[in-house]
């Protein structure tokens, strides 16, 4: 099967995982208990039988399930994900006007976790029993134990009160002024915290990963003969044996990237950062139901992108993988 | 005396080579000695664990260290010191003086790159080729070693060719710098037995096109027999006979390379014997850990007596060109 | 380089040959000669006495307001100081650790019996089944666990049971990915394929003959599953998901944050436990897998 024929049938899969998404989480809403109608009065100060009855029409909540969720599936589909009561906003603009916050900081971290965690792999696995490799042991432990928030609220602790270099909420300063790159800067000097908060989840993965895997790799026949030939020690490490390293580590990039978003959310509280996450936590708070649902959709759609994404990595790697 | 006609294109002198195991020191070589003249064709014989491949990983600098290490003994090749010589140094020999295939030719390429940048990338390393000269030169070679429709196959990665073909792959990568040296380690041992063949024929081919000298690593009397000028004989991590071919097979003095001869049938000279032949050597290759002071074959020895449980045999002329160590060297029976 | 390492492997054929024990013995003992393992379990079962045997020797109820808020630890005789409410701190460890630890083992349960279950079936019986089943696993992978989680709690109520389910029921893929590919190598081997011939039924050869033998990685990933629902239960009560009548290590973490200037210790100390818990088991995991992987026993 050509490249494209296999690009072509993961979308159709993914776009299958999107209704079933959709399904799901209409199914999930339409079983709880209480429903918009009461959101909506709760919002407005309660209301009686009689107004939650004229809600519950206006809406469309007393038509039977499938009529509703088709609707609503159909509605998706014109990418109109419906109408946030709580934000009195469009579901849709409310959720691009937070998504490039998150990207940035997803997207962002990832790299960082990615290229550090790789170089760190591979200098632990050059000397198995030297001081990187310790501290990539040390590293993936402290990774997967520390909570996130935790991680994130110390951090904070210390550059509000330790050393004050980066701000510690939110996303840019309004009383920076200046051009493009004035901007720019304000914003990195923003990202840096809760970037490197984020990171160090993967980054302690992605090292201790790439630290078995080069190991692994090393063993093996071709790095021998790469020697053989004659080949200085860095192109035997970084071309030789990272490019069959790289599998590994990119599967489990791909396969992480829903976990990456859920920090996301942590993260995005801990620090303001005034993203998806926030949104998510804001509306589940306020049982805006639209909004979650298409807060949901939208993570799984950038989830399945990724993983359309890491499928076509994966082959450019390795010339082995057959389309499955 | 760089222009001494007699002197050898590989000179191996005492080698001793250590490991380090749980069990204690392992010496993996104990004083080795090898000499190989320009164009022509040595054997190293034994069976696994021999120290066959280790000699080989020792001339190329490549003895993992650690565990492994060079204790003592010198490689010389065209009276250049190897040993002591620095990473940097060592990379500029391999690949371009000293070429090297191995025994697992599915594993031995990296399924990551296509074969003909596999080749070319030594081109490009050692000679300072542009990338489309080593291309090039990777088909040439490719073209060299019998692969048909060369220009193609470049292109290919190695889990698109066969075991054979990836074998001459390996074999026009070894020998794409001309190296004055070739080291063939078990070249056909996970082959079948036709391709076996095929390649042993390309290899002799090659050789006496270019007049590379080959060091031929097998278990394999047979091989030597047909390719070799020399042979050595090795057995723990020691040389227990060497000289040349045609004398070491007609009047093998050591029991260990007689009983290597009579695992292949039509080297045993006598007819009646043949069928007695196809025996094998009883027992296993000692561990090099716990070595007594005897000779290390003693146990499995037929002809064994008090004195070789107790002392070693040197390695001493048997014959004009002919050296053995054992105390009791015979060729006449069996 | 099969040349120099068959002179060791002689080595290791012979060593091999002279201690023939039982293989849990061998297992135990080689868990036990991994230092950083048995430190693992050493601080866990310290945390565990902490938390549920600490109460009887300080009986105090960590809901009651027993001074003022933010007394610093150790500064006018709290262990670990107040909270923002001015409460025992030392208390709330206690019994927040209770809550913590059962929770991320019942979630921890229950994503292992969904896990283990689906990789099963799709491991053993292939084909359609395995694709259906696959492509179920690979649906959850594609939710984002948190949020997932975060939705079930709000729609159906932050009570102690929702927050574990819903835990449990984002959580169970790697486990089942795990139990499949054991499934999908042990049922070709030969003592699989005798028990089939003896007709056994497909029940007795996936929950009898494949499933013990499948166990090993199951135990480690299993170990790990307490660790995340850990973290991940702590995640949600910091949002303040979490059931506001239970105490638990997150939730304390959760309440206090609004004051983290101030008194920097309230979340610190709970987040430290967090964090020894989690380490304790990831430590203990690590050592299990060294121990229970007979490829690494034999190196």
């Amino acid at each position: 099967m050509s490249l494209t024929q296999t690009i072509a049938k993961r979308i159709g899969w993914g776009l299958l995982l999107l209704i079933g998404v959709l399904i799901l989480n209409f199914t999930l809403i339409s079983i709880a208990p209480g429903d918009i109608a009461d959101s909506i009065a709760g919002d407005m100060g309660g209301a009686d039988a009689t107004v939650i009855e004229e809600i519950r029409e206006r809406y469309g909540l007393n038509e039977p399930f499938y009529v509703q969720l088709w609707r609503y599936v159909s509605g998706v589909a014109r990418l109109d994900l419906g109408f946030s009561y709580f934000y009195n906003t469009p579901v849709t603009e409310l959720i691009l006007e937070k998504l490039p916050a998150t990207l940035l900081l997803v997207f962002s971290s990832q790299i960082l976790a990615i290229v550090l965690g790789t170089l760190l792999g591979v200098l632990a696995a050059k000397k198995p029993n030297g001081i990187v490799s310790l501290l990539v042991t040390f590293l993936s432990l402290f990774g997967f134990a520390a909570p996130v928030f935790w991680s994130g609220i110390l951090l904070i602790i210390a550059f509000v009160s330790i050393f004050p270099l980066f701000p510690v909420g939110g996303m840019t300063d309004v009383t920076v002024e200046g051009g493009f790159f004035v901007q720019l800067l304000d914003l990195l000097h923003h990202l840096f915290l809760p970037m490197i908060t984020l990171a160090s989840i993967y980054l302690a993965l992605y090292s201790r990963l790439a630290r078995a895997s080069m190991l692994e790799v090393l063993g093996a026949d071709y790095i021998r003969t790469a020697r053989a030939k004659g080949l200085p020690q860095r192109m035997v490490l970084y071309k030789h044996a990272l490019k069959n390293a790289l599998g590994p580590l990119v599967t489990v990039a791909g396969l992480q990237f829903s976990a990456v978003m859920s920090g996301a959310v942590v993260v995005e509280t801990v620090f303001s950062w005034p993203g998806l996450g926030t949104l998510a936590l804001q509306s589940i708070l306020a049982r805006d139901t639209p909004t979650i649902m298409g807060i949901l959709f939208f993570s799984s759609f950038v989830v399945i992108v990724v993983n359309i994404l890491t499928d076509i990595t994966l082959r450019m790697i390795d010339p082995r993988i057959k389309a499955s | 005396m760089p222009t001494d006609a007699t002197q050898p294109l590989l000179s191996v002198k005492d080698l001793v080579v250590d490991f380090k195991t749980r069990a204690g020191n392992a010496r993996v070589l104990d004083h080795v000695s090898l000499e190989l003249s320009a164009g022509k064709i040595l054997g190293i014989v034994g069976e696994s664990g021999c120290g066959k491949s280790m000699t080989a990983l020792s001339i190329m600098g490549l003895v993992p260290n650690p565990p492994g290490k060079i204790t003592s003994g010198s490689i010389s090749l065209d009276g250049k010191e190897l040993t002591g010589l620095d990473e940097e140094t060592l990379c500029d020999i391999r690949g371009s003086e000293i070429g090297m295939i191995f025994q697992e030719p599915m594993t031995s390429l990296n399924p990551v790159f296509t074969v003909g940048e596999q080749i070319a990338e030594s081109v490009r390393v050692h000679e300072n080729a542009s990338a489309q000269a080593a291309m090039s030169r990777a088909v040439e070679m490719l073209k060299a070693v019998d692969i048909p429709e060369p220009d193609i196959r470049a292109r290919a990665y190695p889990h698109q060719l066969s075991g054979g073909m990836r074998q001459r792959v390996m074999i026009a990568m070894a020998l794409a710098c001309r190296p004055r040296l070739l080291i063939a380690d078990e070249p056909t041992t996970a082959l079948d037995a036709t391709v076996q063949a095929q390649i042993f024929d390309l290899l002799q081919e090659l050789q006496q096109e270019t007049g590379t000298a080959i060091v031929l690593i097998t278990h394999d009397m047979g091989a030597i027999a047909e390719l070799a000028d020399d042979v050595a004989v090795m057995y723990a991590g020691r040389i227990v006979e060497k000289g040349p071919v045609s004398d070491v097979l007609s009047r093998p003095c050591h029991p260990y390379t007689q009983g290597l001869i009579t695992c292949v049938p039509h080297l045993v000279p006598d007819p009646p014997l043949q069928r007695e032949a196809l025996r094998e050597i009883p027992g296993m290759v000692p561990a090099l850990t716990n070595l007594g002071s005897g000779c290390a074959f003693e146990p499995r020895c037929e002809k064994a007596f008090a004195k070789c449980k107790t002392a070693k045999p040197e390695l001493i002329q048997i014959a004009d060109s002919q050296l053995g160590a054992c105390w009791a060297p015979g060729s006449d029976n069996t | 380089m099969s040349e120099p390492f068959n002179n060791t492997t002689a080595n290791d054929v012979a060593e091999a040959q002279i201690k023939v024990s039982h293989p849990l013995a061998e297992m135990a003992s080689m868990f036990f000669r991994n230092y950083a393992a048995v430190a693992g379990l050493i601080l866990l079962i310290v945390i565990i006495l902490f938390v549920f045997v600490g109460p009887y020797f300080h009986p105090v109820d960590p809901f009651e307001m027993v001074w003022a808020p933010f007394s610093r630890p150790m500064e006018e005789g709290f262990v670990l100081g107040t909270d923002y409410l001015g409460r025992d701190m030392l208390a709330a460890m206690m019994v927040g650790g209770q809550v913590s630890m059962a929770i991320g083992l019942a979630a921890a349960l229950i994503s292992l019996f969904i896990g283990v279950t689906v990789g099963a079936f799709a491991g053993y019986y292939g084909g359609v089944v395995e694709e259906i089943l696959m492509r179920f696993t690979e649906f959850f992978q594609v939710l984002p666990t948190l949020l997932f989680s975060m939705v079930i709690v709000a729609l159906f109520g932050a009570s102690l049971l929702t927050v574990t389910l819903a835990i449990g029921v984002v959580s169970w893929t790697a486990v089942a990915r795990v139990t499949r590919s054991e499934f999908l190598r042990i049922r070709e081997l030969e003592y699989v394929a005798a028990a089939r011939s003896g007709s056994a039924s497909d029940w007795y050869l996936i929950f009898k003959v494949i499933l013990p033998n499948a166990l090993p990685p199951i135990i480690v990933q299993a170990n790990l599953m307490v660790g995340s629902a850990i973290l991940f239960e702590a995640a949600l009560s910091f949002l303040g998901l979490s059931d506001p009548n239970v105490m638990s290590w997150g939730q304390v973490i959760g309440s206090n944050r609004p004051y983290i200037l101030d008194s920097g210790f309230t979340v610190a100390i709970p987040g430290f436990a967090i964090f020894l818990t989690v380490l304790a088991i990831s430590l203990i995991g690590d050592g299990l897998n060294d121990a229970l992987n007979p490829k690494l026993r034999q190196r």
